[in-house]
Parts: structure tokens; sequence; C-alpha cells
């Protein structure tokens, strides 16, 4: 199991704020759009750097999907910032005519997603957003690991043409990334290569999927961890190479298992190449208030869960 | 010279001619398929018409999705596509043609608008009510941004303004000052259920505008004196830091006795006897029909 150096802690909301703030830096027509949580998506560096490109949105957030659609028509590169719950079901239907259907240049920044939010209840954690984002045609679903990839991740949308929903958090995660690791969106980034079991991670549980990957070395036991940034579009070769290289499979991300990441997967599999596969995520369960470290144990998405998971999928092989 | 398709000087007959075929087109598309909406797309057939061949400065010939350096105009009521898509057509966006594959498979003339067709004239799709405004003044800002200093016109039902997003809009453009955006409400008092009065009051419009802080005026939409009166003034309002916009009232499928003072044709087809009575109130025009 490859030793990965723990670069620092960082929220990867930051991550996307100093993202925002080169891919501003890089290109005059992005723009950047908020409702009132200018502070908490990290959107201040960019709002000081190029006020009259940011658009305080107020609480409305159904109107500035609206705004941003009509920004991206004339052909600016709109970014909406607000919490992922205010990002998906609040908006759903703004997004899915004004944005994905007119297929309008707009990336939706959506922060404070999952159990990891904490303390402010499940009013706020959403565990759907996954789900909803990629049910809809022609949307890019993003969801990062650490600051570094989030960084990235902005910068390389920014780029690219089409609506994205970029999906990240609020705590303090560690940074695992290389600065230098490029970002590609719709490419599986492998983390470390094995033979018994693959685990594919996005989001935060791709740091718990570290982890268990050294539990699991402990019982001499060869995890292939690979971290699914982009879950839409799939990465389907990577998937189904590692899946009949270790012949039992895992999936590991902070959302519902209806609609995740791990759904996508097991779709993928069960069409193209049966695979015994094991599910770690919330289990049609709404969140509570608690630490983010509290509530991870206790809904199963711990590193230890992620061990206990390629345990039973390697018993499953035949 | 002037590169723009727009004509200050068409007569009031001229643009009457086109009117009544722009009515010819939108029952003999609704009739074709046996569905959309006549009613509201009869009502609006005048002012759309007004618009499109007299006020706004467009380029029908060389559409271009971003709208630079041109009046655009959106449809946030998408279900009266039938008078769109016809002035879009008769204006040059598209094949006049094209209008006899309204509502059918495989056509860019869809239910509601849309762009993921490709049908040029078409910026974002419309249908789900409520969001026309949002979008018009996120163009009206990006035409800010870049200095340009076109207007961007936006329809909506008064229906429609039950719809929540609407008054966000609202708040949001005099927050930002979009005063290069002419807002137009169809006021025909009708909805699907019913008068909207009935429905869900939506009194003292004018009031709620002001009280919001934007530049409130009122037009007659099936009158070309009132048209050609009120919508120079609300031009020459342009740029003065305010939202503009326009109580139209209009008369649901004007232009067809029978279709007129009910909201039973918001969006149903005539019979065959029913669509013999219309067209003999509507005599083909010299423009010819599609």
């Amino acid at each position: 199991m490859r030793k990965f150096e723990i670069l620092g802690s960082k929220d990867t909301r930051s991550g996307f704020g100093a993202g925002l703030l080169e891919a501003g830096q890089a290109d005059e027509n992005v723009v950047a759009l908020c409702a009132d949580l200018t502070g908490s998506l990290m959107m201040d560096a960019f709002k000081d750097a190029f006020p009259t490109r940011f658009l305080q949105a107020g609480i409305a957030e159904a109107n500035m999907m609206g705004v941003a659609a009509g920004l991206a028509i004339g052909g600016k590169v709109p970014f909406t910032g607000t919490f992922a719950n205010f990002s998906t079901g609040r908006v759903y239907d703004q997004i899915r005519q004004s944005i994905a259907y007119s297929n309008t240049n707009v990336k939706i920044a959506a922060s404070h997603a999952g159990l990891t939010l904490g303390e402010d209840g499940a009013t706020h954690q959403i565990l759907e957003d996954i789900g909803l984002m990629k049910m809809l045609p022609g949307m890019t679903v993003i969801n990062p690991c650490d600051y570094n990839q989030t960084k990235a991740a902005t910068i390389a949308i920014a780029k690219m043409n089409g609506p994205v929903y970029l999906r990240f958090g609020r705590p303090k995660w560690p940074v695992f990334i290389s600065e230098d690791t490029p970002f590609i969106i719709g490419k599986a980034l492998m983390l470390n290569e094995g033979t018994d079991v693959s685990i594919f991670a996005t989001g935060h549980l791709v740091w718990k999927a570290i982890e268990a990957g050294h539990i699991l070395a402990e019982k001499g036991i060869s995890a292939e961890i690979i971290n699914i940034h982009t879950i839409k579009p799939l990465d389907v070769e990577a998937v189904i190479a590692s899946a009949k290289k270790t012949g039992c499979v895992v999936t590991a991300e902070e959302h519902q298992m209806n609609g995740g990441l791990g759904d996508s997967i097991a779709q993928l599999l069960a069409l193209k190449m049966p695979t015994p596969l094991e599910m770690v995520a919330v289990n049609d369960s709404f969140g509570e208030s608690g630490t983010p470290d509290e509530l991870l144990v206790k809904y199963h998405l711990d590193s230890q869960d992620v061990a206990d998971a390629a345990l039973r999928a390697i018993a499953r092989k035949v | 010279m002037n590169e723009y398709f727009c004509d200050f000087m068409r007569t009031v007959n001229e643009l009457q001619t086109i009117a009544t075929q722009v009515r010819r087109d939108i029952l003999r598309m609704v009739y074709a398929v046996k569905s959309g909406h006549p009613g509201g797309s009869l009502g609006c057939a005048d002012f759309l018409t007004a618009l499109y061949f007299k006020y706004m400065k467009h380029n029908p010939s060389k559409f271009e999705l971003t709208g630079n350096q041109e009046d655009v105009f959106f449809l946030s009521n998408g279900h009266i596509s039938p008078v769109f898509y016809s002035v879009l057509a008769r204006s040059g966006y598209f094949p006049v043609p094209e209008m006899a594959t309204f509502r059918k498979l495989n056509t860019r003339l869809q239910g509601h608008p849309t762009t993921h067709e490709g049908l040029p004239g078409v910026r974002v799709a419309s249908g789900s009510l409520g969001q026309g405004i949002s979008v018009a003044a996120g163009l009206a800002l990006e035409k800010k941004l870049n200095n340009d200093n076109s207007t961007v016109w936006v329809l909506t039902g008064d229906g429609e303004l039950q719809e929540g997003q609407i008054w966000e809009a609202v708040m949001f453009s005099k927050h930002y000052k979009i005063d290069n955006m002419i807002v137009t409400v169809d006021f025909n008092q009708k909805q699907i259920d019913g008068s909207t009065g009935d429905i869900m009051g939506i009194t003292e419009l004018s009031s709620k505008f002001l009280a919001f802080g934007w530049e409130v005026l009122e037009m007659d939409g099936n009158d070309w004196n009132s048209m050609d009166t009120v919508i120079p003034q609300a031009q020459a309002k342009l740029g003065q830091g305010k939202p503009i916009v326009i109580i139209m009232k209009t008369e649901m499928g004007q232009g067809v006795d029978f279709m007129m003072g009910t909201h039973a044709w918001h969006g149903k087809a005539p019979s065959e006897e029913q669509m013999n009575n219309a067209m003999a109130q509507l005599p083909v025009t010299e423009l010819g029909d599609y």
C-alpha cells in the first residue's frame, strides 16, 4: 500500500475559492454569483479582485440560476455559489429548464454537501444532490476529494463548455493530492494499484478509502483504490478494467446509496460485467447534528466501514 | 444604413396584414396537430408583430445565440409558442414552411420553445413558468458588462406572475438597475382554470411593480395606436437606472370572435367547423399560408 503524505489540512471550499480566483484571472468572462453565502463559499477573494464580475444575488436561489443562464447565453462563464442543498433541490426546475435542457454554460458550485457539514443538521446536509444532478441529461457531476483537487477541478470546469455541478464540503480535511496532479474531467485517478478488491471512492470518502487500504494491508489484502472525482460522465473503462482485475468492488461516498456513485457503478457492472459489489453510503436516511467525525462513524462511512465492506466483497468472489 | 431587421416606418396596415397572417399561422399550426395554445397566442399576435417587424433591432438572417449588439426577445410564457414561431419564421429566422412541423416528431418547433433542437431565434427553453425575467436580467447584465447598448425584451403571462421566482427577479432587477430590459406582462386576466382574479388574485399590479421601484407603463396590446405610443415611451425610459414594465392589456383569442371573452381556448384546438369559422374571420393575406 502506497504511503500518502498529508500535505496539510484544508477545507475543499477553500480550494474552490482559490480555483475561482485563478479561473477569473485567466479568463475575464468568468463571473460569479452568490446567494448570501460569500464567506461560506470562500468567494471573497474573487469578489475583491473582480467587483464588477461578482453579483450578490441575495437569498433568492431560483432567480440566481436564471440570471446565470442569461449571463451564459451572452457568453459569460458564470459560477453560482450556495450550499449544495440550495444548489439542487431548491432550484431543480430552474436548473433543468434554463441550464441543463438549454445547455447554458453555468457552473453550479455547491458547498457544505453531505454529513460532514456537521452541527447544522439534516436540513442542510443534503445527501441526494449527486442523484438529482446526474439524472439531468448533459450535466457533468464532479465531487473532488481534497483542497488541491477542488482547486484544480474549479479551474478545469471554467475551461469546458457546458453545465457542471461541482460538489464540495465544509470541514478541514487532509490534503493528499499533489498540486501538480492534472485534473482531467471524466478520468478516474488511480491512487493505489492492488489485486484483491477495487475501492471506488469520491469526495471526502477518498481519504477514508486510503485509510481503509492501510487497514486491509495489515491483513495482507491488496486494495486497488481509485478516485472517481467525475461521477458523470463516469470513466467506464477504468471501472471495468479494475473490476476485471480484482473481481470485486466497493464504492464509498458521502451520499445516499440511491442515486450516488455506487448506484452508477452498480448499474454499469450489472449491465456489462456482473461483479460482487458493496456500497459504503447512507442507507435511505437523513443525517443529524454532530461533529463530522461522529457522524461518519454513526452513519457507517468511516475507514473501518470501508475496510469491512472490502472484506464482504472479497468473501462474495466466486 | 441599417444592418438590422427593423422598420420604424412600417404602417399600421402593413403590420395588420402581418398580424392577420400570424393569426392564421397560429390556428393552422394548432389545428394540424390538434394541440397547442391558441388563446394567448392570438392575444399577443399584434404585440409580437410590432416588436419583430417594427421596433426590435435584430438580425434574423444571421442568428447568433449570444445576441451581442442586437435587441433580444425572451418568451417566458413558452406555451404561446405558436405566435412566437410564426413571427420568427415570418421575420426570417427559419423557413416559413417549417411551421408545418409544429409539435410533430423530430421537429425543431417543439411544443414549448427550446434551444435543444437548434431552432434559430430561441435562446433558452421556456414553458415551466416564472423563469424568463431572471434569464433576461442575466443577459441584460451581460450586455452592460460588454458595453452593449441594445435592449432585452421579455414577455410573461399575467397568471405567470403567481410564480415566486418572478418577484425574486423583479427585486433583483431593481437592485442592479437593469435599465436595458423591458418586461411586458400579457394582462389578459385569464389562465387555464379561469380568470386570474378567481384563481389567485394579482390585483394592483401597477402598484406592485411601482413598490419594487420599477417604471410602469400601461398599453393596449391589441391597439396599434396604443402600442405606437407606449412602446416608444418605454424605449425612451431605457438607461435611466430603472427596469421597465409594460402592463399590456390583451384579449385572449383576439381576432376570432368565439375564442374571445373566455379562458376556454387557453390550450385547446378548434374542431373542423370552428376552424372553418375562424379562417373565414381571418382571410389569407398577400403573405400567403405556410
